[in-house]
């Protein structure tokens, strides 16, 4: 199990050379998006107005405080639950180019197929470890779709981003599948006597 | 001040405190954890726990929040019985409380209305906080403990009336399948509440003050409870899911079993689940207005 040091943006080969379980901290930039942003993108069809190839996503709502310059302060920037966002990552990657979704609880089986096919990575981080979280991101740089606060498209600068665990690979595995099969195993086995 | 000034103080202040300091007995808990995942050999949950451990010191350090989600407020508050005190206001004051801390922290507000999703941003609103009142007898005291409920850990709430018949087993097996259904959600290690009998309610209540007011380490004073509480940690850690659900010995910190005698035939089992962060903060308010913060 490696360690990677990943600059942004991510080219294929960078993403393709991650394994199960390898470690990767993230140096650059991030993109905040959550269920909101999402649906616009996709239902509503209206396209960034940033430029993701390459990219990574963080699957948040940032706690921001709004200073006089129209600026945003973090205050707590934690991660939530990726899997009602699941049916997002293909299109993220097919048609914006994403390379990592960063997130806790992992993706299900159509993403795990679009990261081999597309050549991305779920990046599982620890959630409810906002502290550590809000501290490695620099600075909000910038945030598109205001009136969707706080699930609007936010611009992260970040520093050694991590540790986060690679969690599906781009070659078909998924660690939380891997352990929730093995644990279903397990229980077939308990007598519970 | 008076006492209900002391009251909602408090309430205000518990709120903060909750979300920036972690229990020592949850901080003692994880550090066995980590240990436990190094002797084994488990990179990943080791890897997990540190970084958990790490966020905790980082929340020390910045004086700040550790988890993004400062939840729905729940209270649980003893009133001494030797105190004559209005439990309308009391209730009343520690609402006002939490809007305060949501609104001079400023903290993140999560309250919506359950059908039009209108949010209230002040994280209180009909029927919340939540708030568990009992009765102390003899002291003229009230005790306060508040426990900010996060949304990943909370959706993990589960109820079954079982037949009587399923006993024992089906009460193991049906705690087991929960911590499997809800996987990585409500961020392993979890502290897994689990409430017997009574009705329903009671049965759900039971739970939550199984898994939000227990401190790690304690059992319960019924043997039987207690063996269960060690039968289902071990099981429960045996799955093998881990920290995070990517795998290790340490799904769960603790099993607290909460029980009230229930009906013949009945047998139901409720299970409430709260995240690794174990959040909780105490205040005891004396008489004449004097607040006393701590464990104990
Ligand atoms: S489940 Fe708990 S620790 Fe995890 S993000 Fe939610 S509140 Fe925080």
């Amino acid at each position: 199990m490696a360690h990677h040091k990943l600059e942004t943006p991510l080219t294929e080969d960078a993403v393709r050379a991650l394994r199960l379980e390898d470690t990767v901290s993230i140096t650059g930039i991030i993109f905040g998006i959550r269920d909101a942003t999402q649906i616009r993108i996709f239902d509503q069809g209206i396209a960034p107005p940033c430029d993701l190839s390459g990219g990574v996503c963080l699957h948040t709502a940032p706690g921001v405080r709004k200073l006089a310059d129209g600026r945003y302060e973090k205050l707590s920037i934690g991660t939530t639950t990726s899997t009602r966002m699941d049916r997002f990552t293909e299109p993220l990657m097919e048609q914006y180019g994403v390379r990592a979704i960063v997130g806790k609880g992992g993706l299900l089986a159509g993403s795990v197929r679009a990261m081999q096919r597309l050549g991305g990575v779920y990046l599982a981080i620890t959630g409810g470890a906002a502290a550590l979280e809000t501290l490695q991101i620099e600075e909000i740089t910038d945030v598109w779709w205001e009136d969707l606060m706080p699930e609007c498209l936010w611009r992260f600068r970040v520093r050694d981003f991590g540790p986060l665990i690679v969690a599906i690979d781009a070659h078909g595995n998924s660690l939380f599948d891997r352990v929730k099969a093995e644990a279903a195993a397990r229980i077939r086995e308990f007598s519970f006597d | 001040m008076s006492i209900y000034d002391s009251i909602e103080e408090a309430a205000k202040e518990l709120y903060i405190r909750a979300l920036k300091d972690i229990p020592a007995d949850v901080r003692a808990a994880l550090d066995r954890g980590l240990r436990a995942e190094q002797q084994s050999g488990n990179t990943t949950a080791e890897q997990v726990l540190f970084t958990i451990i790490e966020n905790i010191k980082v929340a020390d350090e910045q004086d700040t929040l550790v988890c993004q989600d400062t939840g729905l407020p729940v209270f649980r508050v003893r009133i001494g019985t030797a105190l004559n005190v209005d439990g309308a206001e009391i209730e009343s004051r520690l609402r006002i409380g939490c809007e305060r801390a949501t609104r001079e922290y400023p903290l993140r507000s999560n309250t919506v209305h359950p059908l039009t999703r209108k949010p209230t941003h002040t994280n209180t609103g009909q029927g919340i906080p939540a708030v568990k009142l009992g009765f102390a007898r003899g002291t003229d005291e009230i005790e306060i403990v508040m426990a900010p409920k996060g949304s990943g850990s909370e959706n993990m709430s589960f109820l079954k009336m079982l037949n009587p018949a399923d006993g024992r087993k089906g009460i193991k097996r049906f705690v087991v399948e929960c911590v499997f259904e809800s996987g990585a959600r409500p961020c392993p290690p979890v502290i897994l509440g689990v409430g017997l009998g009574g009705t329903s309610d009671v049965a759900m209540q039971l739970a939550k003050e199984a898994s939000c007011f227990r401190e790690i380490g304690s059992s319960n004073p019924d043997p039987d409870a207690a063996q269960l509480e060690a039968e289902l940690l071990d099981l429960v850690n045996r799955t093998g899911l881990g920290p995070q659900g990517l795998g290790g010995a340490t799904t769960a910190l603790a099993v607290h079993v909460e029980w009230a005698h229930t009906h013949i035939s009945h047998n139901p089992v409720a299970v409430n689940i709260q995240c690794w962060r174990g959040e909780r903060a105490r205040a005891v308010i004396s008489a004449d207005g004097g607040i006393r913060y701590g464990a104990s």
